[in-house]
Protein backbone atom coordinates (compact mmCIF):
# COMPACT_ATOMS: atom_id res chain seq x y z
CA UNK A 1 0.00 0.00 0.00
CA UNK A 2 1.35 3.40 -0.93
CA UNK A 3 1.50 6.37 1.21
CA UNK A 4 -0.21 8.09 -1.06
CA UNK A 5 -2.88 5.63 -1.24
CA UNK A 6 -5.51 7.46 1.77
CA UNK A 7 -5.96 5.69 4.48
CA UNK A 8 -10.38 5.99 3.72
CA UNK A 9 -11.96 5.91 0.88
CA UNK A 10 -15.86 7.02 0.67
CA UNK A 11 -17.56 6.45 -2.46
CA UNK A 12 -21.05 7.00 -3.34
CA UNK A 13 -22.07 6.62 0.74
CA UNK A 14 -25.75 7.06 0.97
CA UNK A 15 -27.15 6.23 4.48
CA UNK A 16 -30.87 5.93 6.40
CA UNK A 17 -32.20 6.48 9.49
CA UNK A 18 -35.26 4.57 10.12
CA UNK A 19 -36.15 4.64 6.52
CA UNK A 20 -35.56 8.11 6.27
CA UNK A 21 -32.76 9.30 3.74
CA UNK A 22 -29.83 11.10 5.87
CA UNK A 23 -26.63 11.15 3.45
CA UNK A 24 -27.02 10.62 -0.19
CA UNK A 25 -24.33 9.77 -2.26
CA UNK A 26 -21.54 11.51 -0.52
CA UNK A 27 -17.76 10.26 -1.63
CA UNK A 28 -14.59 12.01 -0.35
CA UNK A 29 -10.68 10.63 0.83
CA UNK A 30 -9.28 10.91 3.77
CA UNK A 31 -5.14 11.25 3.64
CA UNK A 32 -2.89 9.17 5.69
CA UNK A 33 -2.25 11.88 7.91
CA UNK A 34 -3.46 15.32 9.35
CA UNK A 35 -7.05 16.14 10.12
CA UNK A 36 -9.60 16.14 7.66
CA UNK A 37 -12.82 18.54 8.70
CA UNK A 38 -16.22 17.43 7.92
CA UNK A 39 -18.12 20.44 7.38
CA UNK A 40 -21.50 21.40 6.72
CA UNK A 41 -24.80 22.98 8.39
CA UNK A 42 -26.51 21.40 11.15
CA UNK A 43 -28.50 18.45 9.89
CA UNK A 44 -26.44 17.57 6.40
CA UNK A 45 -25.66 14.24 7.40
CA UNK A 46 -22.45 15.18 9.07
CA UNK A 47 -22.49 12.55 11.85
CA UNK A 48 -24.72 10.37 9.64
CA UNK A 49 -21.60 9.81 7.32
CA UNK A 50 -19.65 8.94 10.74
CA UNK A 51 -21.89 6.12 11.98
CA UNK A 52 -22.45 5.10 8.15
CA UNK A 53 -18.89 4.28 7.70
CA UNK A 54 -18.52 2.82 11.03
CA UNK A 55 -21.59 0.89 10.03
CA UNK A 56 -23.83 2.15 12.90
CA UNK A 57 -26.60 2.83 10.85
CA UNK A 58 -27.63 1.14 7.12
CA UNK A 59 -25.49 2.50 4.71
CA UNK A 60 -24.77 1.80 0.90
CA UNK A 61 -21.93 2.37 -1.17
CA UNK A 62 -18.21 1.82 -0.84
CA UNK A 63 -15.84 2.27 2.28
CA UNK A 64 -12.51 1.51 2.12
CA UNK A 65 -10.25 1.63 4.86
CA UNK A 66 -6.08 1.23 3.81
CA UNK A 67 -7.23 0.05 1.03
CA UNK A 68 -9.69 -2.70 1.83
CA UNK A 69 -13.91 -2.60 1.65
CA UNK A 70 -14.90 -2.15 4.83
CA UNK A 71 -19.00 -1.72 3.85
CA UNK A 72 -20.05 -4.85 4.39
CA UNK A 73 -18.54 -5.74 7.85
CA UNK A 74 -19.74 -5.62 11.12
CA UNK A 75 -18.50 -2.20 13.46
CA UNK A 76 -16.63 -4.02 16.03
CA UNK A 77 -14.40 -5.77 13.15
CA UNK A 78 -14.56 -2.32 11.12
CA UNK A 79 -12.78 -0.61 14.83
CA UNK A 80 -11.03 -4.28 15.14
CA UNK A 81 -9.31 -3.00 11.85
CA UNK A 82 -8.20 0.22 13.38
CA UNK A 83 -10.37 2.83 14.02
CA UNK A 84 -10.85 5.00 16.79
CA UNK A 85 -14.13 7.00 17.53
CA UNK A 86 -15.28 9.50 19.74
CA UNK A 87 -19.17 10.25 18.84
CA UNK A 88 -20.78 13.29 19.11
CA UNK A 89 -23.07 12.86 22.46
CA UNK A 90 -19.50 11.32 24.75
CA UNK A 91 -21.92 8.09 25.09
CA UNK A 92 -19.96 7.35 28.15
CA UNK A 93 -21.32 4.68 30.34
CA UNK A 94 -23.03 6.60 32.81
CA UNK A 95 -23.15 3.82 35.07
CA UNK A 96 -19.74 2.66 34.96
CA UNK A 97 -16.72 4.66 36.80
CA UNK A 98 -14.12 6.34 34.57
CA UNK A 99 -11.19 3.62 35.13
CA UNK A 100 -14.37 1.01 33.26
CA UNK A 101 -15.31 3.06 30.47
CA UNK A 102 -11.30 3.23 29.58
CA UNK A 103 -10.57 -0.30 30.28
CA UNK A 104 -13.67 -1.19 27.97
CA UNK A 105 -12.12 0.48 25.24
CA UNK A 106 -8.46 -1.35 25.40
CA UNK A 107 -8.40 -3.34 21.81
CA UNK A 108 -4.46 -3.78 22.73
CA UNK A 109 -2.13 -5.59 25.36
CA UNK A 110 -0.48 -2.17 25.74
CA UNK A 111 -2.99 0.85 26.05
CA UNK A 112 -1.62 3.81 26.01
CA UNK A 113 -2.51 4.81 29.65
CA UNK A 114 0.57 6.95 30.13
CA UNK A 115 -0.37 8.99 27.05
CA UNK A 116 -3.97 9.58 28.23
CA UNK A 117 -3.03 9.94 31.59
CA UNK A 118 -0.81 13.00 30.44
CA UNK A 119 -3.32 14.49 27.96
CA UNK A 120 -5.91 14.04 31.13
CA UNK A 121 -4.58 14.06 34.42
CA UNK A 122 -7.97 15.35 35.30
CA UNK A 123 -9.34 11.82 35.04
CA UNK A 124 -6.62 9.82 36.80
CA UNK A 125 -8.12 11.72 39.61
CA UNK A 126 -11.46 10.45 38.79
CA UNK A 127 -11.02 6.92 37.73
CA UNK A 128 -13.39 5.54 40.55
CA UNK A 129 -16.21 8.15 39.84
CA UNK A 130 -19.17 7.11 38.18
CA UNK A 131 -18.96 8.73 34.44
CA UNK A 132 -22.53 9.95 34.62
CA UNK A 133 -21.39 11.95 37.25
CA UNK A 134 -18.50 13.91 35.55
CA UNK A 135 -18.85 17.27 34.16
CA UNK A 136 -19.80 17.99 30.11
CA UNK A 137 -16.46 18.62 29.38
CA UNK A 138 -14.79 15.36 31.80
CA UNK A 139 -16.84 12.97 29.86
CA UNK A 140 -15.78 14.33 26.43
CA UNK A 141 -12.43 13.64 28.16
CA UNK A 142 -13.28 10.32 28.28
CA UNK A 143 -14.93 9.55 25.49
CA UNK A 144 -11.49 10.94 23.60
CA UNK A 145 -9.17 9.25 26.11
CA UNK A 146 -10.85 6.03 24.90
CA UNK A 147 -10.37 6.68 21.17
CA UNK A 148 -6.32 7.06 22.02
CA UNK A 149 -5.75 4.06 24.18
CA UNK A 150 -5.21 2.32 21.08
CA UNK A 151 -2.76 2.22 18.08
CA UNK A 152 -5.41 3.25 15.57
CA UNK A 153 -4.76 4.08 11.69
CA UNK A 154 -7.67 6.47 11.90
CA UNK A 155 -9.68 8.53 14.23
CA UNK A 156 -13.04 9.76 13.43
CA UNK A 157 -14.28 12.77 16.08
CA UNK A 158 -17.65 13.80 15.88
CA UNK A 159 -18.14 17.39 17.63
CA UNK A 160 -15.53 16.99 20.19
CA UNK A 161 -16.03 20.99 21.41
CA UNK A 162 -20.12 20.92 21.21
CA UNK A 163 -21.46 22.78 24.54
CA UNK A 164 -17.85 22.54 26.33
CA UNK A 165 -16.41 25.73 28.02
CA UNK A 166 -13.50 27.84 26.12
CA UNK A 167 -11.14 26.35 29.15
CA UNK A 168 -12.21 22.75 28.13
CA UNK A 169 -12.17 23.20 24.04
CA UNK A 170 -8.40 24.39 24.43
CA UNK A 171 -8.00 21.52 26.38
CA UNK A 172 -9.81 18.96 23.86
CA UNK A 173 -8.06 20.55 20.79
CA UNK A 174 -4.61 20.66 22.48
CA UNK A 175 -5.01 16.66 22.73
CA UNK A 176 -6.57 16.32 19.22
CA UNK A 177 -3.49 18.31 18.06
CA UNK A 178 -1.13 15.83 19.69
CA UNK A 179 -2.87 13.15 18.56
CA UNK A 180 -3.21 14.49 14.99
CA UNK A 181 0.74 13.63 14.58
CA UNK A 182 0.46 10.07 14.61
CA UNK A 183 -2.82 9.27 13.70
CA UNK A 184 -5.03 10.72 10.80
CA UNK A 185 -8.44 12.71 11.73
CA UNK A 186 -11.56 12.70 10.31
CA UNK A 187 -13.07 15.78 11.77
CA UNK A 188 -16.70 16.97 12.30
CA UNK A 189 -16.54 19.99 14.30
CA UNK A 190 -18.92 23.19 13.96
CA UNK A 191 -16.55 25.53 16.10
CA UNK A 192 -14.75 27.08 13.17
CA UNK A 193 -11.43 28.57 15.05
CA UNK A 194 -11.01 24.39 16.60
CA UNK A 195 -11.38 23.85 12.30
CA UNK A 196 -8.84 26.75 11.59
CA UNK A 197 -6.21 25.47 14.59
CA UNK A 198 -6.65 21.41 13.90
CA UNK A 199 -7.54 21.03 9.93
CA UNK A 200 -5.15 20.36 7.23
CA UNK A 201 -8.12 19.79 4.68
CA UNK A 202 -11.81 20.59 4.44
CA UNK A 203 -14.74 18.18 3.12
CA UNK A 204 -17.78 20.11 3.00
CA UNK A 205 -21.56 18.92 2.65
CA UNK A 206 -24.07 20.63 1.23
CA UNK A 207 -27.64 18.74 0.93
CA UNK A 208 -26.55 15.43 2.01
CA UNK A 209 -23.72 16.03 -0.68
CA UNK A 210 -19.95 16.43 -1.24
CA UNK A 211 -20.01 20.48 -2.32
CA UNK A 212 -16.76 21.65 -1.61
CA UNK A 213 -13.08 19.94 -0.70
CA UNK A 214 -10.12 21.78 -0.28
CA UNK A 215 -7.42 23.38 1.87
CA UNK A 216 -8.33 24.19 5.39
CA UNK A 217 -7.17 27.51 5.92
CA UNK A 218 -7.68 28.81 2.32
CA UNK A 219 -11.53 27.76 2.87
CA UNK A 220 -11.97 29.42 6.10
CA UNK A 221 -10.00 32.51 4.79
CA UNK A 222 -12.86 32.91 1.81
CA UNK A 223 -15.85 34.57 3.69
CA UNK A 224 -18.22 34.45 0.69
CA UNK A 225 -17.23 30.84 0.72
CA UNK A 226 -18.16 30.11 4.09
CA UNK A 227 -21.30 32.04 3.97
CA UNK A 228 -22.26 30.26 1.24
CA UNK A 229 -21.36 26.50 2.43
CA UNK A 230 -21.69 26.80 5.81
CA UNK A 231 -23.98 29.13 6.33
CA UNK A 232 -21.96 31.83 8.76
CA UNK A 233 -20.76 34.74 8.65
CA UNK A 234 -16.92 35.50 9.36
CA UNK A 235 -16.10 37.87 12.42
CA UNK A 236 -18.30 37.42 14.78
CA UNK A 237 -17.03 35.99 17.90
CA UNK A 238 -20.01 34.04 19.05
CA UNK A 239 -18.99 30.55 16.91
CA UNK A 240 -15.15 31.29 17.12
CA UNK A 241 -15.46 33.93 15.08
CA UNK A 242 -18.00 33.08 13.13
CA UNK A 243 -22.03 33.60 13.34
CA UNK A 244 -24.67 31.55 11.17
CA UNK A 245 -26.39 33.40 8.63
CA UNK A 246 -29.83 34.86 8.63
CA UNK A 247 -30.28 35.70 5.46
CA UNK A 248 -31.06 34.66 1.72
CA UNK A 249 -27.96 32.74 1.64
CA UNK A 250 -30.01 29.82 3.35
CA UNK A 251 -32.17 29.64 1.46
CA UNK A 252 -30.31 29.57 -2.08
CA UNK A 253 -28.24 27.03 -0.83
CA UNK A 254 -30.78 24.75 0.18
CA UNK A 255 -32.90 25.67 -3.47
CA UNK A 256 -28.94 24.79 -5.17
CA UNK A 257 -29.55 21.02 -3.99
CA UNK A 258 -33.02 20.50 -4.14
CA UNK B 1 -42.32 -18.17 69.57
CA UNK B 2 -41.13 -21.43 67.90
CA UNK B 3 -44.00 -21.62 65.30
CA UNK B 4 -42.80 -17.41 64.17
CA UNK B 5 -38.92 -18.51 63.77
CA UNK B 6 -40.21 -21.45 61.84
CA UNK B 7 -42.51 -19.50 59.50
CA UNK B 8 -39.67 -16.84 59.40
CA UNK B 9 -37.33 -19.58 58.20
CA UNK B 10 -39.11 -21.24 55.95
CA UNK B 11 -39.53 -18.02 54.15
CA UNK B 12 -36.57 -17.36 53.90
CA UNK B 13 -35.61 -20.64 52.37
CA UNK B 14 -38.82 -20.60 49.77
CA UNK B 15 -37.66 -16.78 49.26
CA UNK B 16 -34.36 -18.50 48.55
CA UNK B 17 -35.93 -20.89 45.88
CA UNK B 18 -37.76 -18.05 44.00
CA UNK B 19 -34.62 -16.66 43.93
CA UNK B 20 -32.73 -19.03 42.42
CA UNK B 21 -35.23 -19.69 39.86
CA UNK B 22 -35.97 -15.63 39.52
CA UNK B 23 -32.15 -14.36 39.04
CA UNK B 24 -31.97 -15.90 35.58
CA UNK B 25 -34.87 -14.06 34.47
CA UNK B 26 -34.25 -10.66 36.23
CA UNK B 27 -30.71 -11.07 34.62
CA UNK B 28 -31.92 -11.99 31.35
CA UNK B 29 -35.09 -9.32 31.49
CA UNK B 30 -32.76 -6.36 33.21
CA UNK B 31 -29.94 -6.89 30.58
CA UNK B 32 -30.96 -7.84 27.72
CA UNK B 33 -34.90 -6.25 27.59
CA UNK B 34 -36.31 -9.81 27.52
CA UNK B 35 -39.14 -11.23 28.70
CA UNK B 36 -38.30 -14.49 28.30
CA UNK B 37 -41.21 -17.25 28.83
CA UNK B 38 -39.29 -20.09 28.22
CA UNK B 39 -37.78 -19.55 31.40
CA UNK B 40 -39.86 -22.09 32.96
CA UNK B 41 -38.90 -25.23 30.19
CA UNK B 42 -34.55 -24.42 31.13
CA UNK B 43 -36.45 -24.59 35.08
CA UNK B 44 -37.94 -28.05 33.96
CA UNK B 45 -35.19 -29.25 31.62
CA UNK B 46 -32.55 -28.86 34.79
CA UNK B 47 -34.59 -30.67 36.96
CA UNK B 48 -35.28 -33.49 34.80
CA UNK B 49 -31.80 -34.05 34.18
CA UNK B 50 -30.93 -33.49 37.57
CA UNK B 51 -33.51 -36.31 38.32
CA UNK B 52 -32.06 -38.68 35.55
CA UNK B 53 -28.40 -37.57 37.16
CA UNK B 54 -29.84 -38.39 40.72
CA UNK B 55 -31.29 -41.66 39.20
CA UNK B 56 -28.67 -42.79 37.46
CA UNK B 57 -25.86 -42.41 40.56
CA UNK B 58 -25.95 -43.12 44.34
CA UNK B 59 -29.00 -40.30 44.73
CA UNK B 60 -28.38 -40.32 48.47
CA UNK B 61 -24.64 -39.21 48.52
CA UNK B 62 -23.83 -36.11 48.19
CA UNK B 63 -21.53 -36.39 45.37
CA UNK B 64 -24.42 -37.16 43.34
CA UNK B 65 -26.60 -34.22 45.23
CA UNK B 66 -23.44 -32.11 43.67
CA UNK B 67 -23.37 -33.89 40.46
CA UNK B 68 -27.02 -33.18 39.55
CA UNK B 69 -26.77 -29.32 40.74
CA UNK B 70 -23.49 -29.44 38.39
CA UNK B 71 -25.31 -30.90 35.86
CA UNK B 72 -28.39 -29.35 36.32
CA UNK B 73 -26.88 -25.84 35.72
CA UNK B 74 -24.93 -26.78 32.32
CA UNK B 75 -28.18 -28.44 30.46
CA UNK B 76 -30.14 -24.98 31.36
CA UNK B 77 -26.85 -23.02 30.40
CA UNK B 78 -27.29 -25.05 27.14
CA UNK B 79 -30.90 -24.59 26.29
CA UNK B 80 -30.71 -21.09 27.18
CA UNK B 81 -27.60 -20.20 24.49
CA UNK B 82 -29.82 -22.10 21.93
CA UNK B 83 -32.47 -20.31 22.59
CA UNK B 84 -30.57 -16.95 22.72
CA UNK B 85 -28.43 -17.82 19.56
CA UNK B 86 -31.28 -19.26 17.42
CA UNK B 87 -34.43 -17.53 18.66
CA UNK B 88 -33.56 -14.44 20.46
CA UNK B 89 -30.39 -12.80 18.07
CA UNK B 90 -32.53 -12.74 14.97
CA UNK B 91 -35.07 -10.71 16.53
CA UNK B 92 -33.49 -7.96 18.49
CA UNK B 93 -35.47 -5.13 19.35
CA UNK B 94 -38.61 -6.85 18.38
CA UNK B 95 -39.93 -7.01 22.11
CA UNK B 96 -43.10 -8.42 20.73
CA UNK B 97 -42.01 -10.93 18.88
CA UNK B 98 -39.06 -12.43 21.45
CA UNK B 99 -42.19 -12.49 23.85
CA UNK B 100 -44.17 -14.95 21.16
CA UNK B 101 -41.09 -17.10 20.34
CA UNK B 102 -40.30 -17.69 24.02
CA UNK B 103 -43.99 -18.27 25.03
CA UNK B 104 -43.90 -20.84 22.08
CA UNK B 105 -40.80 -22.25 22.75
CA UNK B 106 -42.54 -22.73 26.43
CA UNK B 107 -45.68 -24.66 24.98
CA UNK B 108 -43.34 -27.01 22.57
CA UNK B 109 -40.57 -27.44 25.54
CA UNK B 110 -43.07 -28.60 28.18
CA UNK B 111 -44.62 -31.01 26.09
CA UNK B 112 -41.65 -32.43 24.91
CA UNK B 113 -40.75 -32.93 28.23
CA UNK B 114 -44.33 -34.67 28.66
CA UNK B 115 -43.37 -36.42 25.79
CA UNK B 116 -40.56 -37.97 27.53
CA UNK B 117 -40.55 -37.93 30.95
CA UNK B 118 -44.30 -38.25 31.12
CA UNK B 119 -46.97 -36.07 33.27
CA UNK B 120 -46.31 -38.34 36.58
CA UNK B 121 -44.27 -37.44 39.52
CA UNK B 122 -40.93 -38.33 39.63
CA UNK B 123 -39.49 -38.94 43.19
CA UNK B 124 -36.37 -38.23 44.22
CA UNK B 125 -34.20 -38.96 47.53
CA UNK B 126 -31.12 -36.98 48.14
CA UNK B 127 -28.63 -36.99 51.12
CA UNK B 128 -30.83 -38.09 54.26
CA UNK B 129 -29.47 -35.06 56.11
CA UNK B 130 -31.83 -33.20 53.50
CA UNK B 131 -35.01 -34.64 55.30
CA UNK B 132 -33.49 -34.00 58.47
CA UNK B 133 -34.42 -30.90 60.68
CA UNK B 134 -32.02 -28.19 62.64
CA UNK B 135 -33.54 -26.90 65.53
CA UNK B 136 -33.24 -22.99 66.02
CA UNK B 137 -35.19 -21.50 68.90
CA UNK B 138 -37.23 -24.35 69.40
CA UNK B 139 -38.23 -24.20 65.72
CA UNK B 140 -37.71 -27.73 63.60
CA UNK B 141 -36.57 -26.43 60.50
CA UNK B 142 -36.15 -29.22 57.67
CA UNK B 143 -31.85 -28.85 56.56
CA UNK B 144 -33.64 -28.03 52.88
CA UNK B 145 -34.03 -24.57 53.31
CA UNK B 146 -30.43 -24.07 54.91
CA UNK B 147 -29.15 -25.34 51.31
CA UNK B 148 -31.66 -23.15 49.79
CA UNK B 149 -31.00 -20.04 51.64
CA UNK B 150 -26.58 -20.83 50.78
CA UNK B 151 -27.27 -21.72 47.77
CA UNK B 152 -29.07 -18.27 46.75
CA UNK B 153 -26.06 -16.48 48.95
CA UNK B 154 -24.16 -18.23 46.25
CA UNK B 155 -25.25 -17.27 43.11
CA UNK B 156 -26.64 -13.35 44.15
CA UNK B 157 -22.74 -13.06 45.47
CA UNK B 158 -21.20 -14.72 42.41
CA UNK B 159 -23.89 -12.86 39.62
CA UNK B 160 -23.06 -9.37 41.31
CA UNK B 161 -18.88 -10.45 41.61
CA UNK B 162 -19.16 -11.45 37.91
CA UNK B 163 -20.94 -8.10 36.69
CA UNK B 164 -18.65 -5.92 38.38
CA UNK B 165 -15.45 -7.51 38.46
CA UNK B 166 -15.13 -9.31 35.16
CA UNK B 167 -14.54 -7.65 31.89
CA UNK B 168 -17.86 -9.79 30.19
CA UNK B 169 -19.56 -8.41 33.45
CA UNK B 170 -18.62 -4.86 32.35
CA UNK B 171 -19.14 -5.26 28.90
CA UNK B 172 -22.63 -6.27 29.77
CA UNK B 173 -23.45 -3.72 32.29
CA UNK B 174 -22.37 -1.05 29.78
CA UNK B 175 -24.22 -2.93 26.65
CA UNK B 176 -27.40 -2.56 28.41
CA UNK B 177 -26.75 1.05 28.71
CA UNK B 178 -25.61 1.76 24.76
CA UNK B 179 -24.96 -1.33 22.62
CA UNK B 180 -24.29 0.48 19.79
CA UNK B 181 -21.02 2.41 20.98
CA UNK B 182 -19.95 -1.07 22.59
CA UNK B 183 -19.55 -2.23 19.59
CA UNK B 184 -18.05 0.99 18.12
CA UNK B 185 -15.09 0.00 21.03
CA UNK B 186 -14.75 -2.47 18.78
CA UNK B 187 -16.36 -5.42 21.08
CA UNK B 188 -18.68 -7.89 19.63
CA UNK B 189 -21.82 -7.13 22.43
CA UNK B 190 -23.61 -10.23 20.97
CA UNK B 191 -21.52 -13.10 22.63
CA UNK B 192 -22.08 -10.50 25.94
CA UNK B 193 -25.51 -11.65 25.45
CA UNK B 194 -25.39 -14.77 24.69
CA UNK B 195 -23.55 -15.25 28.11
CA UNK B 196 -26.00 -13.43 29.98
CA UNK B 197 -28.84 -16.02 28.76
CA UNK B 198 -26.41 -18.56 29.43
CA UNK B 199 -25.51 -17.97 33.27
CA UNK B 200 -30.13 -17.01 32.97
CA UNK B 201 -30.07 -20.61 32.38
CA UNK B 202 -27.72 -21.84 34.18
CA UNK B 203 -29.12 -20.35 37.50
CA UNK B 204 -32.40 -21.56 36.14
CA UNK B 205 -31.16 -25.20 35.87
CA UNK B 206 -29.69 -25.00 39.41
CA UNK B 207 -32.85 -23.76 40.81
CA UNK B 208 -35.08 -26.16 39.17
CA UNK B 209 -32.97 -29.21 40.22
CA UNK B 210 -32.97 -27.77 44.02
CA UNK B 211 -36.19 -27.22 43.74
CA UNK B 212 -36.88 -30.62 42.80
CA UNK B 213 -35.24 -31.89 46.07
CA UNK B 214 -37.70 -29.34 48.03
CA UNK B 215 -40.85 -30.48 46.23
CA UNK B 216 -38.94 -34.22 46.48
CA UNK B 217 -40.13 -34.56 42.74
CA UNK B 218 -40.42 -33.55 39.51
CA UNK B 219 -42.53 -33.25 36.95
CA UNK B 220 -41.99 -31.15 33.06
CA UNK B 221 -44.66 -28.39 34.94
CA UNK B 222 -42.57 -28.04 37.75
CA UNK B 223 -40.68 -24.90 35.70
CA UNK B 224 -44.85 -23.27 35.21
CA UNK B 225 -45.33 -23.65 38.53
CA UNK B 226 -42.56 -21.64 39.49
CA UNK B 227 -42.44 -18.87 37.02
CA UNK B 228 -45.89 -17.19 38.30
CA UNK B 229 -43.69 -16.75 41.37
CA UNK B 230 -40.86 -15.69 39.65
CA UNK B 231 -42.41 -12.74 37.64
CA UNK B 232 -43.91 -11.39 40.71
CA UNK B 233 -40.55 -11.17 42.33
CA UNK B 234 -38.96 -9.52 39.80
CA UNK B 235 -41.46 -7.21 39.11
CA UNK B 236 -41.41 -6.16 43.12
CA UNK B 237 -38.32 -5.97 43.26
CA UNK B 238 -37.65 -3.78 40.47
CA UNK B 239 -36.66 -5.46 37.15
CA UNK B 240 -33.23 -3.25 36.74
CA UNK B 241 -32.02 -4.90 40.23
CA UNK B 242 -30.67 -8.14 41.34
CA UNK B 243 -30.59 -7.25 44.89
CA UNK B 244 -34.10 -5.73 44.18
CA UNK B 245 -34.87 -9.46 43.16
CA UNK B 246 -33.21 -11.23 45.98
CA UNK B 247 -34.96 -8.65 48.98
CA UNK B 248 -38.65 -9.11 47.05
CA UNK B 249 -38.10 -12.86 46.94
CA UNK B 250 -37.57 -12.89 50.60
CA UNK B 251 -40.58 -9.91 51.47
CA UNK B 252 -42.81 -12.12 48.95
CA UNK B 253 -42.46 -15.73 50.48
CA UNK B 254 -42.25 -14.62 53.93
CA UNK B 255 -45.50 -13.37 53.73
CA UNK B 256 -46.76 -16.03 52.25
CA UNK B 257 -45.75 -18.55 54.81
CA UNK B 258 -47.33 -15.93 57.39
CA UNK B 259 -50.28 -15.67 55.33
CA UNK B 260 -50.35 -19.44 54.76
CA UNK B 261 -50.00 -20.04 58.30
CA UNK B 262 -52.20 -17.40 60.26
CA UNK B 263 -54.09 -16.48 57.59
CA UNK B 264 -55.58 -19.64 56.81
CA UNK B 265 -53.79 -20.71 53.67
CA UNK B 266 -54.32 -17.39 51.50
CA UNK B 267 -50.25 -17.44 51.18
CA UNK B 268 -50.23 -17.64 47.58
CA UNK B 269 -53.18 -14.87 47.28
CA UNK B 270 -51.39 -12.72 49.53
CA UNK B 271 -48.58 -13.36 47.20
CA UNK B 272 -50.38 -12.53 44.26
CA UNK B 273 -52.37 -9.82 45.29
CA UNK B 274 -49.02 -7.88 46.41
CA UNK B 275 -48.49 -7.52 42.81
CA UNK B 276 -51.10 -5.36 41.81
CA UNK B 277 -50.41 -3.23 45.00
CA UNK B 278 -46.54 -2.66 44.29
CA UNK B 279 -47.38 -1.64 40.86
CA UNK B 280 -49.80 1.04 41.65
CA UNK B 281 -47.98 2.41 44.57
CA UNK B 282 -44.39 2.01 42.76
CA UNK B 283 -44.59 1.06 39.11
CA UNK B 284 -40.82 0.47 38.66
CA UNK B 285 -40.67 -1.80 41.52
CA UNK B 286 -39.12 -1.72 45.16
CA UNK B 287 -35.26 -1.12 43.66
CA UNK B 288 -36.32 -0.23 40.18
CA UNK B 289 -35.65 3.63 39.10
CA UNK B 290 -38.41 5.65 39.73
CA UNK B 291 -39.92 6.75 35.75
Amino acid sequence: MSAATPILEVEHLSASIAGQQVVEDVSFTVPRSGVTALLGRNGVGKTSTLRGILGLIQRRGIVKFAGERIDTMQTYRIVQKGIGYVPEEREVFSKLSVAENLELAERQKNPHREFVARLFPDLVQRRDQQAGTLSGGQQQMVSVARALLNDNQLLLVDEPTKGLAPKIVNEVADALAAASKTVPILLVEQNLEVVRRLADRVVVIVGGRVAHVGDAAATLDDADLVRRLLGVHVGDSAHGGIAPARNAGEGAEGGQHA
Amino acid sequence: MSSVVLVLITGLGVGALYFLVASGLSLIYGLMNVLNFAHGAFIALGALIGWEVAEHTDAASWWSFLLSLVVGAVVGAAFAAFTELVLIRPLYQRHIEQVLVTVGLSFAAIALFDGIWGQDLHSVKGPAWLDEVTVVAGAHIANIFWVLIVAAVLVLGGLSLFLRKTRYGKIIRAGVENRAMVTALGIDVRRAFTLVFSIGGAAAGLGGVLAMHYMTGVTPEIGSSLLIFAFIVIIIGGTESLVGTAVASVIVAVLQQFANTYLWGTGDFIAIVLLPIVLLLRPSGLFGKRA
